[in-house]
């Protein structure tokens, strides 16, 4: 995974809650066998629609998406993260990510930054009100920083960690093999086997 | 201070406590998996040089993709067919055992777990799927992830997580005939509301959650994640252990003893204190259906579509958007809204008591002319079970179609997909914006009002319908 410390790009104003992963990818654009090629499917049933930001100049070319609250709810697919990073978003802005997708977020590098819903709409103003603006996001001080205003955000110290070192969290795991092994040797035999 | 379920299961799996911001390492009993989320998991495996750590806990289905009809030809959409012969190829590769189209243990990978007695009390369950909560109706702790975790599972069987937070839904009460545990999740999500649930195991208890049956109960988890849950989970009793007395992978003779005498420590202490608690009114519940595009938008059956000019600003646009995408207009009685398809299926509700519960409603109806109506079962097991009792014949006498199973219309990923604009009462989880197909309207009901509404035509319950036939699911 690459490192991540610092990232500055367009802001991106998504005035919408509840964004599911459905939304963020339809089901139909799942069916990729591999890791990459995904942007095609990013917001497929709004990218028809010449008024969704994402079809307007210079917020297309954006790169930190602030959305509204509860974004990336509903199915755990990892593909709504690939989409959002294929599109060429490094960082998502909300004031409540759903779960998995947080989750997934932080496996594959793509910063979820959660923040405040009143500095959220601070940033839509700020951006709004001269698009193309572009925000820097810091991760080792946790801000975001838009011309003069600055706000906080909020991401686990683990995550953060690991995202700073842009460390890959198998081999994390497998320095623990041997702790692994152990708890396999105490584990009681009526547990099922699937042979 | 006592503990609750989720924490003692969670206790049961710490492999390593984490120090300081560290996660715990948590081991993980069973591990599914389907063609859509592991193609990329079993590439980064080969990246990297490594191997499936315990493919003996590691079982796989095909579902998502497949097809209805015809499952004995060769799939037609060529990017669904090289997913699945991908999904082949690997478990070959990783000596994973495969249910594949055909089999007759094929099936949605939540009806399979629980129907060959591979979901136990007090495992953990991990799926590239959201609605792997369903499995936590045992007294599993059961969860969905992402393909990196997906990738994480096969090559450690742990998964690093933070502990999650608990909260109780107390069910009090009895349940009415013909309301369902459907309708109590409806009631719960539009309650607290998709994200409510957030960072939290739902743990689902009292007098009506005893009542349940063991499907009932993993319709109630099913859609834990639908109100923002890590997890749901029901404290096992003997209506767990007689449902899994006997399967194919449950413990047998003396294991079978010591299983259970350690599945019976697995419950709430009475001392324990939950995070947040939620108190639901079973005898107060009527069914319960979705006008909007999310799960948490729903009434009761009885009331009309909500208006946004008497809502505060966000809510009022959320709303706006919903019903401009629903086609509703406000005041609008529910039970007038009329539909084009009825969709009973998915992991949420095509089990055998859901297929029963719908048959006694359709027996001696037909269905509305104006109506198509799928039957999707959740598993082949489910299928042939419902054919020796004769249910598929009331479903075809009353003018629905018969299919094999798979996810189906809840998603669309096989052909099974609603056409822009039509409106759809759906047994399944999601009422997302296009979710059910690009354009495509999804009302979420349980099968009961699924069944009625086919007959009617538009949003109904058994009630509705003469002679009155009810049943309690």
């Amino acid at each position: 995974m690459e490192k991540f410390t610092t990232h500055t790009g367009i802001g991106t104003p998504l005035r919408v809650s509840n964004v599911d992963t459905d939304q963020i990818i339809p089901a139909v654009y799942l069916k990729r066998v591999t890791r990459t090629g995904f942007d095609d499917g990013l917001f497929a049933s709004w990218r028809n629609d010449p008024s969704f930001v994402l079809n307007q100049e210079p917020y297309d070319r954006g790169s930190v998406l602030v959305a509204g609250s509860d974004f990336g709810t509903g199915s755990s697919r990892e593909h709504a993260v690939w989409a959002l990073m294929d599109y060429g978003f490094r960082v998502v802005i909300s004031s409540r990510f759903g779960e998995i997708f947080k989750g997934n977020s932080s496996k594959a590098g793509l910063l979820a930054a959660t923040v405040e819903q009143s500095d959220v709409e601070l940033l839509w103003k700020k951006i709004e009100s001269r698009p193309g603006l572009e925000l820097t996001v810091d991760l080792t001080a946790r801000t975001v920083t838009a011309e003069d205003l600055v706000v906080p955000f909020t991401v686990d110290d683990y995550t953060r960690w690991r995202l700073l070192e842009g460390l890959d969290d198998i081999g994390l795991t497998l320095r623990h093999e041997a702790d692994i092994d152990a708890y396999e040797k105490a584990r009681p035999s009526h547990k099922p086997t699937t042979v | 201070m006592g503990r609750t379920l989720a924490e003692k299961v969670w206790d049961q799996h710490v492999v390593r406590q984490g120090e300081g911001d560290e996660p715990d390492l948590l081991y993980i009993d069973l591990h599914l998996i389907h063609e859509v989320t592991s193609p990329q998991a079993f590439d980064g495996l080969r990246l990297h040089g490594r191997g499936l750590r315990r493919p003996d806990l590691t079982i796989a289905t095909e579902d998502h993709n497949v097809p209805t009809l015809d499952i004995l030809k060769p799939i037609a959409d060529e990017v669904s067919a090289t997913q699945v012969a991908t999904l082949r190829r690997n478990v070959e590769e990783f000596g994973v055992r495969l249910f594949p189209m055909g089999d007759a243990n094929q099936g949605i990978v939540h009806m399979i777990g629980p129907e060959l007695g591979l979901t136990q009390p007090g495992t953990t369950v991990v799926c590239g799927d959201s609605h792997t909560s369903t499995h936590g109706a045992f007294g599993a702790l059961a969860f969905g992830i992402g393909t990196s975790e997906v990738e994480h599972v096969m090559a450690t069987q742990t998964l690093p997580l933070k502990p999650f937070r608990t909260m109780a839904i107390e069910i009090d009460g009895e349940l009415r005939p013909g309301v369902t545990s459907k309708d109590v999740i409806l009631k719960v999500i539009s309650q607290i509301g998709t994200g409510g649930g957030a960072g939290y195991v739902l743990e689902y208890r009292g007098e009506a959650v005893r009542a349940m049956s063991m499907e009932a109960r993993m319709t109630m988890c099913n859609m834990s994640i639908e109100a923002g849950g890590r997890a749901g989970m029901v404290a096992p009793d003997e209506t767990t252990f007689a449902y899994l007395k006997g399967r194919p992978h449950a413990p047998q003779g003396a294991e079978w003893d010591a299983a259970v005498e350690a599945w019976r420590e697995l419950r709430t202490d009475d001392d324990a204190e939950f995070d947040a608690v939620v108190h639901i009114d079973a005898d107060a519940l009527t069914p319960f259906v979705t006008w909007g595009t999310n799960p948490g938008q729903g009434l009761p059956l009885g009331e009309s579509v909500p208006d946004p000019a008497t809502m505060d600003d966000d809510e009022a646009a959320a709303t706006r958007k919903a019903l401009a995408y629903m086609d509703l207009e406000p005041g609008t009685k529910l039970r007038d809204v009329a539909v084009d398809v009825v969709f009973l299926g998915s992991c949420t509700n095509a089990r055998i008591e859901d297929f029963r519960a719908a048959a006694d409603v359709l027996r001696g109806h037909r269905i509305a002319d104006s109506v198509q109506m799928l039957v999707v079962p959740g598993s082949m097991a489910v299928k042939a079970q419902a054919e020796e009792e004769g249910l598929d014949q009331v479903f075809r006498d009353a003018g629905a179609e018969w299919r094999n199973a798979g996810c189906s219309m809840c998603l669309g990923m096989n052909p099974d997909q609603l056409a822009p604009g039509q409106r759809c009462a759906s047994t399944s989880n999601r009422n997302f914006e296009g979710r059910q197909g690009k354009g495509g309207r999804t009302h979420l009901v349980s099968p009961l009002v699924a069944a009625a509404t086919a007959v009617r035509g538009t949003l109904s319950s058994p009630e509705d319908l003469s002679p009155t036939v009810l049943t309690t699911a």
